[in-house]
């Protein structure tokens, strides 16, 4: 039996609806982490200070790539509204490279302040530093995966109703992880040499 | 070759068998209970029959009872732990060692906590909002079906893993909150607290995944007609407990996975060195911990609202100071968290600003009992169970209220803080308002659900004995608070405490006979469910939709989504001789079809908790990418629907009635 069309616009429009609130339930766990970390900063246990620890141009760097790759992704959902199929996966693509760059850089950062001895073990500053920007870490890894597997459905599946749907879910997401990035980059970066 | 062994066995190791008789014997009875019915289900081949009826199904009546059935069994556990407690304080004084070593009390008084809150008062709640809100909403079922299982079974993964460490490794010592730095792992490096957090944390998902639907649940599939104000009162209290568990759960999340990270990584948020802020934490979990117990309360709130217009015949006094009421709540919990600590030492000014707050809260709740009094007052008022509960809840609720408004004061609550005088006054609240308001609710709703009515005489002899118990038990606590007894205490040395701690053991007794007549009461009624069957499908003479299908409620629940015009539309149909469904009103139906995510999810959930907690790391790294496959596999699929056509529907409905 074929699934009505009302019906599936009806699932849609819940599924779209609950995605907005596990993103404020998103945002709330975030404004923890955040919290946290304002609190601990100071707590470097007579050793290195964010000022000292964190360098702001490659930060920015990294804010360069993930606000690009939101613009691609954003690009990407018009292209396949307008059924561009090769021109959305192509965007899509770039999107997913853009994030695979963000995500190595933070990973370097991470290995470079480990091997200088400035591990979470090192003070509940770091402790605090490493949990919030590794959780946002960890949000855009799972978004790289969903975004992989977007493409494949796309793929598969050409531009119907349901992956434009599907596909605006995901690109919620990206701008989502962008916008929490925003924040880690002014209050860890910018903040840093306040 | 041994770094390999440690790669595959973690931390496991024979040292974590419990050795102390008592930890040893429910260690050897849990396992063998488990065989027993496993045994049982084999032996009776109901293996398939369960699997499609029960663990696969996405009909919220089923997931509803499978949450009780969930949090009766431990309530039977946390009441246990009760006995033990208070066996222990009647005993041990000046010297005299009660049955219990200091260590297994310990792990006896977090275990209450533990379990009572999460899995008893979390269960009901769980169970009696999916029994109820999509049929007093006029809805099908959930919003997310298949989402709404796999809390269910994230909720009995926590479960299953809070109760394992009883049989291999020790319960947490830490109390139901876990304060560290107690909790760290200098202090605690047994698996006891791991157990604590990760299987709080996985039921905390899974009561946060609830609150999305229950939310979106009730915005978007209310009966056509049924606007925010026609809602009864029950959706609305629903609806502001989920926001407040989406506004406080994801703080829980935080807080224990960071102690978790501690425990884990080494890292330093709450550790008494290296910069760590121990009282970060407790404020952090009071954060959610005091919203928290309004997400327990209002619920039952909700539920009292329609036992007790119904048992009155008339409608609800005040239906929109309730609603305000229920608002004003939700913003005012979230700025009253500090009360749980005015002895961190905050300053005179913080310390009254959250004290007014907290006092100001009683405003809205007094608001709430006398709108209830008011509905009762001139009612044709019936005194079965429900309403039993209810006049139980009025005397237990509102003298725990007081004793709270009493604690808001700072200046009184650094004399009586983390005192007996505290434990009395949260029971007072939290079985007066929430375990009184929820069995109210199973007594009222109960022939929707299973088609047969409870007994009634037994219901109200279980409240009964539930009330006179629960004065006997506690009262004696607010004087043994006053007297200068703190909670959590195993021994003491002032024997005029001993006859106040041997009326509480009393008290305790009676609250166990009240809950045997409540599971006497559950198996008469199964044994006459002939005699109470319910053949009208509205035995309480009902206000609500959910009392306009048949009992036990069909697993589509309408055959034809209603219409609501009115608060109490069932009531203003059958005044208006308007209760017939017509034929050419039925429509195709489309269903959720059920499905293995929810069980596959828990299991795998539960897997990825035992491994954390004993340092597996293959197995979890297994169960994460487990975990996607099967999100993934389930949100590609769209064929989960299947259709029941219109004829076929009215066909059934005929049979029914
Ligand atoms: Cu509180």
């Amino acid at each position: 039996m074929k699934h009505s069309v009302a019906r599936s616009l009806e699932k849609y429009d819940k599924a779209e609806f609950g995605f907005w609130l596990y993103l404020l339930t998103d945002i709330i766990l975030f404004a923890s982490l955040f919290a946290t970390y304002m609190i601990l900063r100071g707590n470097t246990a007579s050793g290195e200070s964010a000022a000292a620890l964190f360098d702001p141009k490659y930060a920015l760097l990294e804010t360069v790539l993930l606000l690009t790759s939101s613009f691609t992704c954003g690009i990407a959902g018009l292209a396949l509204r307008f059924k561009h199929k090769r021109m959305a996966l192509g965007l899509l693509v770039t999107t997913l490279l853009l994030g695979l760059a963000f995500i190595s850089l933070e990973l370097n950062e991470f290995a470079t302040l480990i091997n200088e001895g400035q591990s979470w073990r090192t003070s509940a500053f770091l402790s605090g530093f490493f949990t919030l920007v590794g959780t946002h870490g960890l949000h855009i890894i799972i978004g790289l995966i969903w975004g992989a597997v977007m493409l494949a459905y796309i793929i598969k599946t050409g531009v119907t109703s349901d992956s434009l749907r599907k596909f605006t879910l995901f690109s919620l997401f990206w701008h989502f992880l962008d916008l929490v990035w925003i924040f880690i980059f002014t209050i860890v970066y910018l903040g840093a040499s306040l | 070759m041994s770094q390999l062994v440690d790669f595959f066995i973690g931390r496991l190791s024979p040292e974590y068998i419990p050795t102390e008789p008592i930890t040893l014997a429910a260690a050897i009875g849990l396992p063998i209970i488990a065989l027993v019915v496993v045994g049982f289900i084999t032996y009776t081949k109901r293996w398939k029959w369960l699997w499609q009826n029960w663990l696969t199904s996405v009909d919220a009546k089923k997931i509803g009872t499978m949450y009780m059935i969930v949090a009766v069994l431990m309530m039977l556990r946390g009441v246990s732990d009760a006995l033990m407690m208070r066996l222990q304080t009647a005993v041990a004084v000046n010297g005299a060692s009660g049955p219990f070593t200091s260590d297994t009390f310990q792990q006896v008084f977090t275990a209450h906590g533990t379990i009572m809150i999460f899995f008893v008062a979390m269960g009901l709640l769980f169970g009696l909002v999916n029994w109820i809100l999509p049929l007093i909403l006029g809805a099908r079922d959930m919003a997310f079906p298949v989402m709404n299982s796999i809390s269910l079974w994230l909720f009995v993964a926590g479960m299953m893993l809070i109760n394992m460490s009883l049989v291999y490794g020790g319960f947490s010592n830490g109390g139901w909150l876990g304060y560290p730095p107690l909790t760290e792992l200098e202090y605690n490096p047994g698996p006891g607290v791991d157990y604590w957090i990760w299987s709080l944390q996985i039921a905390g998902i899974g009561s946060l995944l609830s609150g999305i639907n229950f939310f979106t649940t009730i915005i978007k599939q209310r009966a056509p007609g049924m606007t925010l104000w026609k809602m009864p009162i029950f959706s609305w209290s629903v609806l502001v407990t989920s926001v407040l568990i989406m506004l406080a759960f994801p703080i829980l999340t935080v807080t224990l996975a960071l102690l978790g990270l501690d425990r884990t990584l080494g890292m330093h948020f709450f550790t008494s060195d290296t910069g760590g802020n121990p009282m970060l934490y407790i404020n952090l979990i009071w954060a959610w911990g005091h919203p928290e117990v309004y997400i327990l309360v209002l619920p039952a709130f909700g539920v009292f609202s329609e036992v007790v217009a119904t048992y009155s015949k008339k409608m609800l006094f005040g239906y929109r100071t309730m609603v305000w009421a229920l608002v004003a709540i939700m913003f005012l919990s979230f700025i009253v968290w500090q009360h749980h600590f005015f002895t961190m030492g905050a300053g005179a000014n913080v310390n009254a600003f959250f004290g007014i707050m907290t006092m100001v809260i009683a405003i809205p709740t007094g608001v709430k009992i006398f709108n209830w009094l008011f509905t009762m007052y001139r009612g044709r008022i019936t005194f079965s169970a429900p309403m039993m509960w209810f006049m139980a809840f009025v005397v237990t609720f509102t003298i725990g209220g007081v004793s709270g408004v009493l604690m808001a004061v700072p200046a009184l609550d650094f004399q009586v803080h983390n005192s007996m005088f505290l434990v009395a006054h949260f029971h007072n609240v939290i079985i007066g308002g929430v375990i009184f308001g929820f069995f109210a609710g199973i007594t009222h709703w109960f022939p929707k659900i299973f088609g047969y009515k409870l007994h009634d005489t037994l219901g109200i002899w279980s409240a009964v004995l539930w009330q006179v118990g629960f004065i006997v038990a506690f009262i004696p606590l607010y004087i043994l608070g006053l007297m200068g007894a703190v909670r959590r205490l195993d021994s003491y040395s002032d024997p005029t405490w001993q006859p106040l701690f041997i009326t509480s053991a009393v008290g305790v007794l009676i609250i166990c006979t009240g809950i045997a007549v409540l599971l006497l009461q559950l198996g008469y009624s199964f044994l006459k469910r002939k005699e109470l069957k319910d053949t009208t499908g509205d035995p309480w003479d009902g206000r609500t939709l959910e009392w306009s299908v048949p009992s036990p409620a069909p697993h589509y629940n309408f055959a034809v989504i209603p219409t609501a015009n009115h608060r109490d539309e069932w009531w203003y149909r059958k005044q208006h001789k308007l209760t017939k469904t017509p034929k050419s009103t039925f429509k195709d139906v489309w269903l959720p079809r059920s499905s293995g995510t929810g069980i596959i999810v828990g299991v795998l959930a539960g897997l990825a908790g035992f491994s954390i907690i004993w340092h597996l790391w293959w197995l979890l790294a297994i169960c994460f990418i487990s975990v996607i496959i099967t999100v993934i596999r389930r949100t590609l699929n769209d064929d989960s629907e299947f259709q029941v056509s219109a004829t076929e529907l009215f066909h059934e409905v005929g049979k029914g009635r």
